[in-house]
């Protein structure tokens, strides 16, 4: 039919279209980040100075800043996630299953600007006057948990991110849990499995690959989310392992001096900066499903 | 009809729900250790819900209810102080589909009862699994591949598997519900042979849609229509003569 050569010709089109906006993406990225490459070489990821005034770009801060904010939320994220998916699929009675996951599916809708005042408002000064003296107090001399109490900084930022993404990895572990046939739950329950035993054993350890999938899914999440945390995480680029500490991130450093940055040199880092986050995101995305497509095919022979 | 006393299992007028649906009425039923027996009856008659609450397998489901009393070993399975699970594993399962673990191997499929009840050692392990695969008839076909997926065998394999696995914490009743129906003709002539077999040890109730099967393997029939139990007796009587027309019509029917 010819409406349909030229409906297929529009998709064909539409698809061109986005793959075609992804490269100009990139590429105008690259250009805009070339001359901050130039001048620094690779050294510009591992160099940890950054004092636009003076010229000196690294991104270590913050590709410190990015990774380990994100990889904690995802370490807070996970097991509460995990745990929800779980009650809402096995545990919770039928009636009230879908409302409550409808209640966190609405979550994700709040827009992260949200997120960053409760952070301010609420998250924060129950870090500085709650969380930090217990864990300062306990566990102070180890470099995790030393320094004053800010109540801006990695933890805070960790937590509204945690919040943020826990949303997105219920919901695809739900999917996952719920893709587990009933048949297997019996067949553990028919040989004496206990409740929390038949969750372990047939729907868990079958679930495994998806429930990785779920947690990079909230990861890339984490990674690229930049107002709520630029509102919280105290936006001073240094390394530090204290946990109480303020530090930026890629996308909240871009978020915070793009629009007031001194010069081309600025600039130009600025642009290298997201070009880092770029390739980090689709490392991470990239790495998760390799990952993911290797014990599939070990599992499912 | 048997008297109850001599009977490893025995239903008590049992009755069952879901909802407010009786599927299940009112029926007394019991079977004699190293018997089979065979339950069949059209699709939907509660010949499944029967059989679960033998294992108090219907509670599992929501909204579902069960009356009356299942007698193990002259104890009630469902008086206060018993706990569900232990019944469970005296009490072993065979479903209508084979269901193995998908993450673990043909020997963890086995073990994995063991495992839930702790206390084994590796070799005791090693020995039971062996144990059971031998007498589930499956040991010669996959003694090389204890390491592979559970789930890379045939079908009829699998069965054989599931039955392995029920078999590995040694109950001493086994419930089948059609455990051959999803299979081909020469995996459901296997698993016929190895319930002749298994008898030996194990008393069997299997609800069955195949009259063959029920005629060739069991020792006692029930006929159930409607959630109630309309006939019981020897196999042979059941099949040759029976005393109600509604078995007679059934039988016929299905043979014919
Ligand atoms: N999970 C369930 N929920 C609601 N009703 C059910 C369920 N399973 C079975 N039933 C009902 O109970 C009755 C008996 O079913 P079942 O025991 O499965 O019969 P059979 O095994 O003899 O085919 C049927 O009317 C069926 O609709
Ligand atoms: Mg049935």
């Amino acid at each position: 039919m010819r409406s349909d050569r030229i409906f297929n010709w529009i998709l064909r089109g539409l698809a061109l279209t986005v793959l075609l906006g992804f490269v100009l993406l990139v590429w105008f990225l690259w250009n805009e980040a070339l001359p901050a490459l130039r001048s620094a070489g690779l050294g510009f990821i591992w160099s940890t100075g950054w004092d636009p005034v003076s010229g000196d770009f690294g991104a270590l801060p913050f590709l410190w800043g990015t990774l380990v904010s994100s990889i904690l939320a995802l370490m807070l994220s996970a097991p509460i996630s995990i745990g929800a998916a779980l009650f809402l699929t096995d545990i919770a009675p039928k009636s009230i299953r879908t409302p409550i996951a409808f209640l966190i599916e609405m979550l994700a809708a709040i827009p992260s600007v949200v997120y960053g005042i409760w952070g301010i408002f609420v998250l924060a000064p129950f870090v500085r006057e709650h969380v930090h003296p217990l864990l300062n107090g306990w566990l102070g001399f180890t470099p995790f948990f030393e320094g004053p109490p800010f109540g801006l900084g990695m933890l805070t930022a960790a937590m509204v991110l945690a919040v943020m993404i826990t949303p997105t990895i219920t919901a695809v572990c739900r999917e996952v849990f719920r893709s587990v046939p009933d048949l297997l739950r019996e067949a553990a329950t028919g040989i004496g499995a206990t409740r929390w035993e038949t969750i372990r054993l047939a729907v868990i350890r079958p679930s495994i690959s998806g429930i990785f999938a779920a947690m990079i899914l909230g990861l890339g999440r984490a990674l690229g989310e930049t107002m709520a945390v630029t509102m919280v995480i105290g936006n001073r680029p240094e390394i530090s392992l204290s946990l109480f500490k303020p530090a930026a991130t890629m996308a909240s450093v871009i978020a915070n001096e793009y629009a007031e940055a001194q010069g081309d040199s600025h600039l130009s880092a600025l642009a290298a900066i997201g070009l880092v986050l770029l390739v980090v995101s689709s490392l991470v995305n990239f790495g998760a499903r390799w990952i993911i497509e290797r014990t599939e095919s070990k599992t499912h022979v | 009809m048997q008297k109850v006393s001599t009977a490893v299992i025995a239903a008590e007028n049992i009755s069952a729900w879901y909802g407010s649906n009786r599927a299940v009425i009112d029926i007394s039923l019991g079977v004699n250790p190293g018997e089979v027996l065979a339950l069949i009856g059209p699709s939907g008659c509660g010949k499944s819900t029967f059989l679960r609450c033998l294992n108090r397998m219907h509670e599992e489901i929501d909204h579902t209810r069960s009356e009356g009393r299942v007698l193990y070993k002259g104890e009630d399975i469902y008086s206060d102080d018993v706990d569900p699970v232990a019944v469970r594993s005296c009490i072993g399962m065979v479903f209508q589909k084979a269901n193995p673990f998908p993450t673990m191997s043909v020997a963890e499929n086995v073990a994995a009862g063991l495992r839930l009840r702790g206390g084994f050692s590796r070799s005791e392990i090693e020995s039971r699994v062996e144990g059971a695969l031998r007498k589930a008839a499956l040991w010669e076909e996959v003694k090389n591949k204890l390491r592979a997926p559970g789930t890379s065998l045939s079908g009829g394999q699998q069965q054989r598997l599931c039955i392995a696995r029920a078999l590995a914490v040694q109950p001493e009743i086994l419930l089948m519900d059609e455990p051959t129906s999803a299979l081909d003709p020469i995996s459901t002539g296997r698993i016929e042979e190895l319930m002749t077999e298994l008898k030996k040890s194990v008393t069997i109730i299997i609800v069955t849609h195949n009259m063959q099967q029920a005629a060739r393997i069991s020792d006692q029939t029930a006929f159930f229509l409607m959630g109630k139990l309309v006939e019981h007796g020897n196999t042979e009587q059941i099949f040759n003569s029976p005393t109600r027309e509604e078995t007679e019509n059934y039988i016929s029917g299905r043979f014919g």
